[in-house]
């Protein structure tokens, strides 16, 4: 063993830590992360002290609904990494294609993408568990196309940042979606955050969302103003999304990055 | 003489301080192979790249069948098409799907028989089902050469058409490309390093040194006109002097 060489190897990866953006999130961002949703999650739990009614129900049905938000997300952002992995992004854009066209392709696939993973999804929960996602019933539907519509727009946003930053942010691919999860109440109410952190989160379309499927499981009462908010917040960003995209595009054309975003 | 196929006017492009092209003006004819001559660094890619409407000029017009790129992108597109070394198509889609996918981004019909046609063209109608990534650097480069005339473009961009390809496969992409303008009336941008190549490639040819223009003509009359035998020894003395 000689220590030269192991100290090498170690300066390799520590002058890799300076300027890499997947390896400073593995030290600041998902131990964050992981602590916030975990920690508010046990907050919950002790707060009710196990009399939580129906839990399965409650954590089950969450993380199937966050998969249908994370997926969305990822329909987008994937299939834009794809055309970068592909070296394709040229051929594309030196088509006819409008970058429009590129964003309406990108939502037909998350489509795709949110039917498929949800079948598996509440199929595997059906068959281990003996849980019936669609025991909500039908107010489950236009919470879950809102659902899709935030995916988008995280999606929209994090091809945006990709196309902006290069190669390297697309980590960003798999993380950003979870920035939103602790002020997006997936697994515990809205009132187990702290009142600064409340503020942010009703500014949310997904906190109006889980709050909303909250109510109907505890109340059967359909969460109106909550489907109205969400959906009023998520056309509001959206709007705002798309023009960020195509306000990055142009950058990108300008400065000469959308032909380098593969390098 | 009828009016130009594209219009180049006083096309310029700075990255922050940096200007990669250097307010350059040339013309190509219907059915003109224009050569773009250059070392590297010299403005050729990004010239391209902004005839594509990939990079946005910082000043300066393009204008390609009497349009405005910045104004009718769209319309202009649909009639153009490209290849270049520095891309290439999904691996995992075979030959066919990959073309199939170009076809419908230019809105093309009765897209199985074209498929057919240039595939023939290529001399890859045999590998019409095979994955992309099993192809080697020559099929690669004829699948490359067979998307950008799959769309019946009126004007091609070729950047390097012929880079990384033994001397056989090169010169049956030229014979290729010289019968496609033959038959077509097809106009060609095309960049290269080989100048043998150029020479016998081009009508005209325009000679880029750090972003600017400092030559153009045909290959004789840029040699008579720097003193030298050949491109090559034009393009040695330009490059070592820059």
């Amino acid at each position: 063993m000689k220590l030269h060489r192991i100290n090498a190897l170690v300066q390799r990866h520590l002058f890799l830590y300076r300027r890499s953006l997947p390896r400073l999130m593995e030290i600041f961002y998902w131990p964050f992360l992981d602590l916030v949703v975990w920690g508010f999650i046990t907050v919950y739990l002790m707060k009710f002290q196990g009399q939580l009614p129906g839990v399965v129900t409650f954590f089950l049905g969450a993380l199937i609904l966050w998969d249908v938000l994370f997926r969305a997300q990822q329909g987008i952002t994937i299939s834009f990494l794809e055309e970068i992995w592909a070296r394709n992004l040229m051929n594309l854009f030196a088509s006819p294609l409008k970058p429009s066209e590129f964003l309406a392709a990108t939502m037909v696939l998350s489509i795709f993408k949110v039917a498929a993973v949800s079948v598996v999804m509440a199929t595997c929960a059906l068959a281990f568990y003996d849980y019936n996602v669609f025991m909500i019933g039908l107010s489950l539907v236009p919470f879950v196309l809102n659902l899709v519509i935030t995916g988008w727009i995280i999606g929209v946003l994090t091809t945006s940042i990709i196309m902006r930053f290069g190669q390297e942010a697309e980590v960003l691919a798999w993380g950003m979606v979870f920035l939103f999860q602790p002020v997006s109440c997936v697994f515990y109410p809205i009132e187990v955050l702290p009142a600064w952190l409340q503020a942010i989160a009703w500014g949310n379309p997904a906190a109006h969302i889980f709050e909303g499927m909250r109510m109907v499981l505890n109340t059967s009462v359909f969460p109106a103003e909550h489907l109205a908010w969400a959906t009023g917040l998520n056309l509001l960003y959206f709007v705002l999304m798309v023009g960020w995209f195509h306000y990055t595009f142009n950058v990108c054309k300008e400065q000469g990055l959308l032909v380098r975003v593969g390098e | 003489m009828p009016a130009p196929i594209l219009e180049v006017r006083n096309l310029t492009k700075r990255f922050g301080d940096s200007i990669a092209v250097d307010d350059i003006s040339f013309d190509i004819q219907p059915g003109e192979i224009l050569g773009l001559l250059g070392p590297n660094g010299a403005g050729k890619t990004t010239t391209i790249q902004m005839l594509l409407g990939l990079v946005t000029p910082t000043a300066g017009s393009i204008r390609m069948f009497g349009l405005d790129l910045a104004t009718h992108r769209e319309q202009i597109l649909q009639q153009v098409n490209f290849s270049s070394t520095y891309i290439s198509m999904p691996y995992s889609l075979t030959i066919e799907e990959n073309l199939w996918v170009v076809a419908k981004l230019y809105g093309m019909t009765d897209i199985s028989r074209r498929i057919d046609e240039v595939l023939k063209k290529v001399e890859m109608e045999d590998s019409r089902t095979k994955i992309t990534r099993r192809l080697s650097s020559g099929q690669m480069t004829r699948l490359a050469l067979a998307k950008a005339i799959l769309t019946e473009p009126k004007i091609l961009f070729l950047d390097e058409p012929t880079a990384s390809l033994d001397p056989d496969i090169a010169h049956k992409i030229r014979a290729l490309l010289k019968e496609v303008r033959k038959s077509t009336g097809l106009s060609v941008l095309y960049t290269s390093h080989n100048m043998k190549e150029m020479e016998e490639m081009s009508d005209r040819i325009v000679f880029l040194q750090k972003g600017r223009i400092v030559a153009q003509g045909t290959a004789q009359e840029i040699t008579q006109r720097f003193g030298q035998r050949d491109l090559e020894e034009v393009f040695l003395k330009l490059a070592r002097e820059s």
